[in-house]
């Protein structure tokens, strides 16, 4: 679809209060602006009342840029950070149930190793996978295990937080610092999107 | 500890802690506990309407007029949906109300139960904020809060749902306690940090030919004296919005007019002549704007607004400030230089003679314009004018020539039919002593005519001039303009006698033909100590110049090639 082709995705981070239909307000907004909602992941936050959201809004470039400052006008919502083009790390997590038999189950828990994922729950004829990291990694796992026989996924959103800064002052982008005979210390930001996630 | 009240004695001394001394409301099933309640209540007078609609845009024209709070009281269901329009009308323009809903009892809420709807889900986008209230020991609180969020900041319409047994229950409520908001998510704006303000001052003072665009900001935040300040200081000719209107006395020599769709030809034009626009309190909204790409490429912007979200959500800006706009100016002036510029002054002028946009073409007929000019001349531009929306609207934006500060109500941003009618209600009921004179299309007048018996049953004086042509008539306009003539269901064909009509709910009706009787009429009807309608009959098909079609820009200015 062509108006599909031009949407642009974002990642946003919000600081809610955790009450009753605060979700609902937010959801309306999306909707009313039309972006779609791609990932959602909530949960309390480290402050008691409040809860953090990570979303991933997809919708036209001009009215998805601006969804952060919309929700900021929300009552309910405490701070909503778009975070696409800072330096951030995320992670989402998957569960996998995947059929199993004597003959594969040793080749099931080889892959599981490889791709550092937890073997949660096993049964007679399959077993589940936990695994974290960037949707790229859960991908390809889920890839490699579909000729196995996939029998449920189950995938959170995305979560994101901003990365540590190396120094004060900075909060922005991927801090490199390179020193030269020339020129003493130098600063130089690297900024890929994505690929923080993708680690 | 407070004392122990029911819930609907909460709500009416919060409301008097409020300063509230007037509500809107018609009562009903689930809603009873507080009616039942509020007659212990002497000082909170309340004025029953005809349809809950009306209570919203009363409010909301009592909250335009006074700078004050609307309060509107309606049931649940019915009672409730009834209020959507107004509350619709008011998010659009930012207009502080709070209505409060009755609501099924808590045991029924989510059971279609009788008169049941889900009115906080429904309300979700066309207000500030809204509230279920599920506890008793919440409704004081919820009231001050509500109060908060409809009047600071950039205002808006509030909405509190309260079960009828809420209403019942007992509680405690102690206003020094209560009163107390905690809203961790709500920052209100008031100055703009020093960054913003130096780089606008910095645009403002590199400026040749700067421009006001100012918005409903400046009589939001009445910003009058400070805006006229400015303008006069660094010599920058002031457009207005739409709702701007008023904000900027129309008798000064920096008035230029209403840009966009139907404004004044050069105040589009100066707007795209100019090198710097100063949105002030205004959003760029598409009836100005048109098509973004083309609007005004010439020229830096700065926008200052209170709302964050406002910024760069049309027009891209080069310089922000976020804060609230009376105050903003007030950083702003002592760091303008004082300049005269009398080469773009003199352009404006030029744009002004060159483009006459406010000749009305001579038929002979009597027309909508004529109505308004005599509304101008014999009411000097004091009165307080509301109006609804269409052609009626425009032409009182044109031809009215306002002096005085905050006199023009109408719907701008939802373009609300029938909005004249109740808003004038409100408007006379928040300034007793004005004169108000509410400009109606006749289509607009049936919507809502029915509160015509709540200005009887009030004593309200207010005036009600219907431009009567027996037509939508802008919707004739675009059918004409731009469905190739097809003029479709916009013709009202048995229109009431709207003088019988006066007479039948109590009123002066009197009726006009003729251009020369126009100013007689409206003087008659000002000597009158009651409400009145003048039932004007105009041009049955005319339509309203100057015009830019939706989404065009001043390349597509169509200008009356009658005059």
């Amino acid at each position: 679809m062509t108006s599909q082709s031009k949407f642009e995705a974002r990642t946003v981070t919000a600081l809610v209060e955790d009450r009753p239909g605060v979700l609902a307000r937010i959801a309306g907004l999306c909707r009313r602006r039309g972006l779609n909602i791609a990932s959602l992941a909530v949960g309390h936050s480290e402050q008691p009342g409040l809860s953090r959201l990570t979303f991933v809004l997809e919708g036209p470039p001009g009215v998805v840029n601006h969804c952060a400052a919309q929700l900021e006008r929300l009552v309910n919502v405490i701070e909503a950070k778009d975070i696409t083009n800072k330096n951030h790390i995320w992670r989402e997590l998957a569960l996998v149930k995947v059929a199993t038999s004597k003959e594969t189950r040793v080749e099931l828990l080889e892959l599981s190793r490889v791709f550092r994922a937890n073997v949660i729950d096993i049964g007679v004829d399959s077993m589940t996978f936990e695994l974290t990291g960037g949707r790229e990694k859960i991908d390809s796992l889920i890839t490699l295990l579909s000729p196995f026989g996939i029998k449920e996924v189950m995938r959170t959103g995305r979560v994101a937080v901003l990365r540590s800064t190396l120094i004060q002052g900075e909060d922005d982008g991927q801090f490199q610092a390179t020193r030269s005979w020339e020129n003493g210390l130098q600063h130089e930001y690297h900024f890929e999107p994505g690929v923080s996630g993708s680690v | 500890m407070g004392k122990k009240l029911t819930g609907g004695d909460i709500v009416c001394e919060a409301l008097l802690n409020e300063g509230v001394d007037i509500v809107f409301g018609l009562p009903g099933g689930a809603i009873l506990p507080l009616y039942g309640v509020l007659g212990r209540y002497p000082e909170l007078r309340h004025v029953l309407v005809r349809h809950e609609q009306g209570a919203a845009h009363a409010a909301d024209g009592y909250a335009r007029a006074s700078g004050r709070v609307g309060v509107a009281f309606a049931t649940s269901g019915p009672g409730a949906t009834n209020l959507i329009t107004g509350l619709a009308t008011a998010m659009m323009d930012s207009v502080p109300i709070v209505a409060i809903t009755g609501q099924v009892g808590r045991a029924a809420i989510g059971t279609d139960a009788f008169q049941e709807t889900d009115i906080t889900g429904a309300t979700l986008p066309v207000t500030k904020h809204n509230y279920l209230i599920t506890r008793v020991e919440d409704v004081g609180p919820t009231v001050h809060e509500a109060f908060h969020i409809a009047r600071t900041g950039r205002p808006g319409p509030v909405l509190i749902d309260i079960p009828k047994d809420v209403m019942q229950e007992e509680g405690a409520y102690d206003y020094d306690r209560d009163c107390k908001i905690k809203l961790p998510g709500y920052s209100i704006p008031t100055t703009a940090p020093e960054h913003q303000i130096n780089a606008a001052v910095e645009l403002i003072n590199e400026a040749e030919r700067p421009v006001f665009l100012a918005g409903h900001g400046v009589i939001i935040s009445r910003a009058f004296d400070e805006l006229r300040e400015l303008a006069e200081k660094a010599q920058i000719p002031v457009v207005t919005t739409l709702l701007g209107i008023s904000g900027f006395p129309e008798n000064h020599p920096l008035h230029v007019g209403f840009p966009g769709m139907h404004g004044e030809a050069y105040a589009s034009l100066a707007l795209d002549d100019s090198d710097l626009i100063i949105a002030a309190g205004s959003r760029f909204d598409d009836r100005i704007v048109g098509n973004v790409n083309e609007f005004a490429t010439r020229s830096k912007k700065i926008h200052i607004d209170i709302d964050p979200a406002e910024i760069d959500k049309t027009v891209q800006v080069d310089a922000s400030v976020i804060g609230n706009l009376k105050d903003v100016l007030r950083q702003i002036i002592p760091k303008a230089d004082r300049v005269s510029r009398p080469e773009w002054i003199r352009h404006v002028e030029q744009l002004k003679s060159d483009h006459p946009s406010l000749h009305i073409p001579e038929t002979g007929n009597l027309s909508g314009q004529h109505v308004v000019r005599g509304l101008s001349n014999v009411t000097k531009g004091k009165a307080i004018i509301c109006t609804g929306v269409g052609q009626h609207q425009m032409w009182a934006a044109q031809h009215y020539k306002f002096t005085e500060a905050n006199s023009w109500l109408c719907s701008g941003g939802l373009g609300t039919m029938g909005y004249e009618v109740p808003s004038a209600i409100g408007a006379q009921l928040a300034l007793p002593e004005a004169l108000v004179w509410s400009i109606c299309g006749d289509g607009g007048f049936q919507m809502t005519m029915m509160e015509l018996a709540t200005a009887v049953e009030n004593r309200l004086p207010v005036k009600y001039a219907i431009l009567n042509n027996n037509h939508l008539g802008m919707i004739t306009q675009w059918q004409e303009l731009f469905y190739m003539g097809d003029t479709q269901a916009d013709a009202y064909t048995a229109n009431p006698d709207f003088v019988k009509l006066a007479e039948a709910f109590g009123m002066k009706g009197m009726r006009v033909e003729e251009i020369d009787d126009v100013e007689d009429a409206i003087e008659e009807a000002n000597a009158h100590p009651g409400p009145v309608i003048v039932d004007f009959v105009i041009e049955k098909v005319e339509h309203v110049y100057p015009m830019i079609p939706a989404g065009g820009s001043i390349k597509d200015l169509m200008e009356d090639t009658r005059v």
